[in-house]
């Protein structure tokens, strides 16, 4: 059962991911990077880090993505259709050697990938664990052993937060 | 539980990097690109959790938390450097912006 609904999930999120490569609209982009983000939190769920999932959910849906539509909102072109040409992707030669040099390098990892036998190195590492939550055992390492990477990315989110007030304020001319 | 999937969470993290970086290399709307970086970024994080499966110390997933930080800062500054290029140039065209000042 549970390896039909991982395969459900992992289909999912490699085919909006597809979809977002392949589309010539914005928007479509945008929505699809939704089914993306979402297979990818179920299939944290599947390995037992349901906070990281939640923090996914949050963090990307319901932040990054409406950034992201919120992007496309405001530089939308009219201009786009008026040129009869598709604006989203680069000159066909460009695009061929894009699509050359993703061809390379997944086949470079998944041949690492298969080359590797990481499930015996792994399960050599770690005895198998009954899943429980993780988010007390986040919690308390994030408060001990990680306070001062926590601090730094406190710091970080305050100077982002200027930054992008900084940034988006109209200029004078 | 074992960690069986694991030769299946790479495969997935693998395709999910490269059609990240297809996306940065062959798109040229600059939303589009951002959209392969998160892309990119999500499929690191799916090998750190793949891996960190039944480690009781949780270091990967912890780790993958700062990802997760960092990609989110990276998606607001690009965001808001991307709607000062629209306002200066008109365009969300990768081809046509080439210059630092006009």
């Amino acid at each position: 059962m549970i390896q039909f609904v991982f395969i459900a999930f992992m289909v999912l999120t490699l085919a909006s991911a597809l979809v977002v490569l392949l589309t010539k609209n914005v928007l479509y982009a945008a929505f699809s990077l939704l089914g993306t983000f979402l297979g990818v939190s179920a299939l944290y769920v599947l390995a037992g880090a349901d906070f990281l999932a939640v923090a996914q959910i949050l963090v990307y849906v319901g932040g990054v993505l409406v950034l992201l539509i919120f992007g496309v909102m405001l530089t939308n072109q009219q201009g786009n259709k008026s040129r009869g040409r598709n604006d989203i992707t680069t000159e066909s030669s460009n695009r061929v050697l894009g699509v050359f040099v993703m061809l390379g390098f997944s086949a470079t990892l998944l041949y690492t990938f298969g080359r590797a036998r990481f499930l015996t190195i792994q399960d050599s590492l770690f005895e198998a664990l009954e899943p429980t939550s993780t988010t007390q055992t986040i919690g308390v390492e994030l408060m001990t052993n990680y306070v001062l990477p926590f601090e730094v990315s406190g710091i970080l989110l305050m100077a982002v937060l200027i930054g992008a007030a900084y940034l988006s304020t109209k200029t004078k001319n | 539980m074992d960690n069986s999937f694991l030769p299946y969470y790479l495969l997935t993290s693998a395709l999910l990097f490269s059609i990240g970086l297809a996306l940065v290399v062959v798109k040229r709307n600059i939303i589009v690109v951002l959209m392969g970086i998160e892309l990119m970024l999500n499929a690191v994080n799916v090998n750190l959790v793949a891996f960190s499966k039944n480690d009781p110390s949780l270091q990967g997933q912890i780790f993958s938390l700062f990802v997760i930080v960092v990609a989110a800062c990276e998606a607001v500054i690009a965001l808001a450097i991307v709607l000062k290029v629209y306002e200066h140039f008109k365009t969300v065209n990768l081809d046509e912006i080439n210059e630092l000042k006009k």
